[in-house]
């Protein structure tokens, strides 16, 4: 009996310790912290944790002529550690956990990433390549607060919409060919495995049914979000299988269990690539596509912030940047690297200088109560709605 | 290094105290079993009832920590979250299921029929697959499975293609080796006397299996239904790879985890309930001794 008051009683103190623990940490992820900037890149540490977007990082392991991270290595002396991810969710969950120094995060992670506490300022004077960066790119609502940069601008493009040209005929020139309920196509059809995939829906709703006044797809009040949710809710009878891994997507068309759906222009590249897969196209359809704007961001628990630094200025570099956005499909924000491509054409085939093409896009952005599209007096669905839309969407 | 007289001290004190010797051996691994262990599972009940709450700004959310019952009641009111869980409860128990009928019949095999050296060869093949990374016979499945041209489509002209029943598929020929070796050992201990006296006395082989080898067995095929039941209900890779549009209890956990991790936690203490429920069930079996 004695000894189980005493376990009783240190089972007590330890449950007491657990939630002091708990509740102090919150307090200090919710308080603001006044940016302050690295003055001066110093001696490389000798290692830096890239957290990427596939094909971002390329160290030659998937293609032996694709490499600029061993470059990287041999220049600056940090031994590099790569790891993609898949899901802006996944990169917002592993970069919180403060073991990666820099990451490739898009629009719907950024804001994210601020707010957690996760992203250091950047002292843009560090930034050997700023000035040559696309002007549209810095210092925008997605990758700066109250005028500080948080990173620097990677380069950005288009979801597009991929077929099998063998399978499905005649040739998709709309979003409607993965939203009908009565597609030919029903059980090869695929999504992306995201909350933000939501938008796909919405912007095709934005283009095709007036009436519901869809002006912005990530900012939707309750009657958008309910039409778009029962759009996407339909969507989910025909497809085959959502993918988050590009790896998986790419298998699939190859192999052909798969005919149409959104992609990236890394995954057509890859299929193209091989030579057992059917012939496979990818477009921007008619009604335009969300996009992604991609920005280095620095940790602010990094543990080697000068090769972070040395890394944001190599991947930001007119050649590694060419290398890049040929590699990934995409278009650079350096735009010096618009004459080192290997397809001169590169830029204008992704509209890189193009500020109005850019425009055009919808780029993923964290929903927030607040419309992001200015409308006041009503609240708009926030990015947990969106998530727990998506539970309720695949069911 | 610490002097002669010193060590003698120590270990005078020790060999008076007894309590004390048993507190310095086990009180690392206690401390350590009760923070990480229990107070992890504390934290995460804790969680549990907090909430995110919009800001006036609508910009950003914002953690309270004042306890309510919101996460649970949104689990409650929203049916997906109900067929998500029986969904996975539903796999966990057809995996069992497929893994019992499988193993009994191969661990007989091995534990009574086979020959010795072949039992050994038997034994060690069965664990094989266990050496093979989670990925690795994941994606070997999904070639498999595969509706366009995978091996089931070649070989038998029909394959179930990637969804539920193909994780499931998936699922019970990864834990079939946690089925099959506790059941081996539960047989191997059966001694063949009582095989025998039951055939002596006239019964048939389903009588000796039903009334003799079955009751014996019970608590070995109920620890290895411990493995395959509470794998299942932690996965959800499986369903990534093979799963189609199929989402897990453990699907839907990870992906708010990210953004609502109170909601998140309430949802993974479900998995936790269930277990409890099924190790309590298990041990009036007398199966964790099996363990």
């Amino acid at each position: 009996m004695r000894h189980a008051n005493r376990v009783a009683a240190t089972a007590a103190v330890l449950v007491l310790i657990a939630t002091a623990c708990g509740s102090s940490s919150n307090k200090s992820s919710s308080t603001t912290t006044t940016p302050k900037v690295q003055q001066t890149i110093g001696k490389g540490e000798g290692a830096v944790s890239i957290l990427a977007w596939p094909g971002y990082a390329e160290n030659g392991s998937n293609d032996p002529k694709v490499n600029w991270v061993k470059p990287f290595e041999t220049a600056t002396g940090c031994k590099a550690t790569v790891k993609y991810f898949g899901t802006s969710d996944e990169a917002f969950n592993l970069f919180k956990t403060g073991q990666y120094d820099v990451v490739s995060a898009s629009g719907d992670a950024t804001l994210r990433v601020v707010a957690d506490g996760d992203a250091a300022a950047v002292n843009t004077k560090l930034l050997t390549n700023w000035n040559d960066i696309a002007s549209f790119l810095k210092l925008k609502p997605w990758n700066s607060v109250g005028g500080v940069s948080y990173g620097v601008p990677h380069g950005w493009g288009a979801n597009l919409l991929m077929y099998n040209e063998n399978v499905v005929k005649p040739a998709p020139t709309s979003w409607g060919a993965v939203f009908d309920a009565t597609s030919p196509y029903k059980g090869k059809v695929t999504g992306y495995d995201s909350p933000i995939y939501i938008a796909d829906a919405a912007l095709y709703l934005q283009k095709t049914k007036p009436a519901l006044k869809i002006t912005n797809p990530y900012a939707l009040d309750d009657t958008q979000f309910t039409a778009v949710v029962d759009l996407m809710k339909q969507q989910r009878k025909i497809i085959g299988e959502y993918w988050s891994d590009y790896l998986k997507e790419q298998d699939a068309f190859t192999k052909g269990s798969l005919v149409l759906g959104t992609t990236w222009q890394v995954i057509t590249n890859g299929v193209q690539a091989d030579k057992s897969s059917p012939p496979v196209k990818a477009i921007i359809p008619a009604e335009g596509s969300t996009a992604w704007s991609d920005t280095w961001m620095l940790s602010t628990k990094s543990k080697h912030p000068n090769c972070a630094y040395e890394w944001m200025n190599w991947i930001t570099k007119p050649d590694i940047q060419a290398q890049v956005a040929e590699y990934f499909g995409e278009a650079p924000a350096n735009l010096k690297a618009c004459s080192l491509t290997t397809n001169r054409d590169h830029c204008k085939l992704f509209g890189a200088s193009d500020t109005s093409f850019y425009s055009k896009l919808a780029y993923w952005t964290t929903p927030t109560a607040k419309c992001l599209d200015g409308r006041t007096g009503v609240t708009c669905k926030n990015y947990a709605d969106w998530t727990a839309a998506w539970d309720s969407i695949k069911g | 290094m610490i002097g002669t007289g010193l060590r003698r001290r120590i270990s005078r004190v020790l060999w008076r105290r007894p309590r004390l010797r048993l507190g310095l051996l086990l009180g690392g691994p206690l401390v350590w079993l009760l923070v990480a262990y229990i107070g992890s599972l504390i934290a995460l009940l804790v969680t549990s009832l907090y909430h995110y709450q919009d800001d006036p700004t609508g910009l950003v959310q914002h953690l309270s920590t004042s306890p309510s019952a919101t996460n649970y009641r949104r689990l409650l009111d929203q049916h997906v979250y109900r067929d998500v869980a029986f969904r996975t409860i539903g796999a966990a128990l057809t995996v069992t299921v497929i893994d019992l009928l499988v193993a009994l019949p191969v661990a007989f095999y091995i534990a009574k029929l086979a020959a010795p050296w072949l039992r050994r060869v038997l034994v060690v093949a069965v664990t094989m697959p266990l050496w093979a990374g989670y990925l690795v016979k994941g994606y070997a499945w999904r070639a498999i499975l595969d509706p366009a041209g995978g091996v089931l489509h070649q070989v038998f002209g029909h394959s179930p293609g990637f969804g539920l029943s193909g994780t499931t598929l998936t699922l019970a020929y990864l834990w079939l080796p946690y089925m099959i070796i506790p059941i081996y050992a539960g047989l191997e201990r059966l001694p063949n006397s009582l095989l025998e006296a039951s055939t002596d006395l006239g019964a048939k082989a389903a009588t000796t299996f039903a009334r003799i080898v079955l009751p014996q067995l019970l608590p070995s095929i109920v620890a290895g239904s411990i493995f395959t039941f509470a794998l299942t209900l932690g996965d959800f890779y499986m369903n990534q790879i093979v799963g189609g549009t199929t989402q897990f209890l453990g699907n839907v956990v990870y992906r708010e985890f990210s953004a609502n991790l109170p909601f998140a936690a309430a949802y993974a203490t479900l998995p936790i309930v269930i277990m409890v429920a099924y190790l309590l069930g298990a041990r009036s079996t007398g199966a964790l001794e099996e363990l």
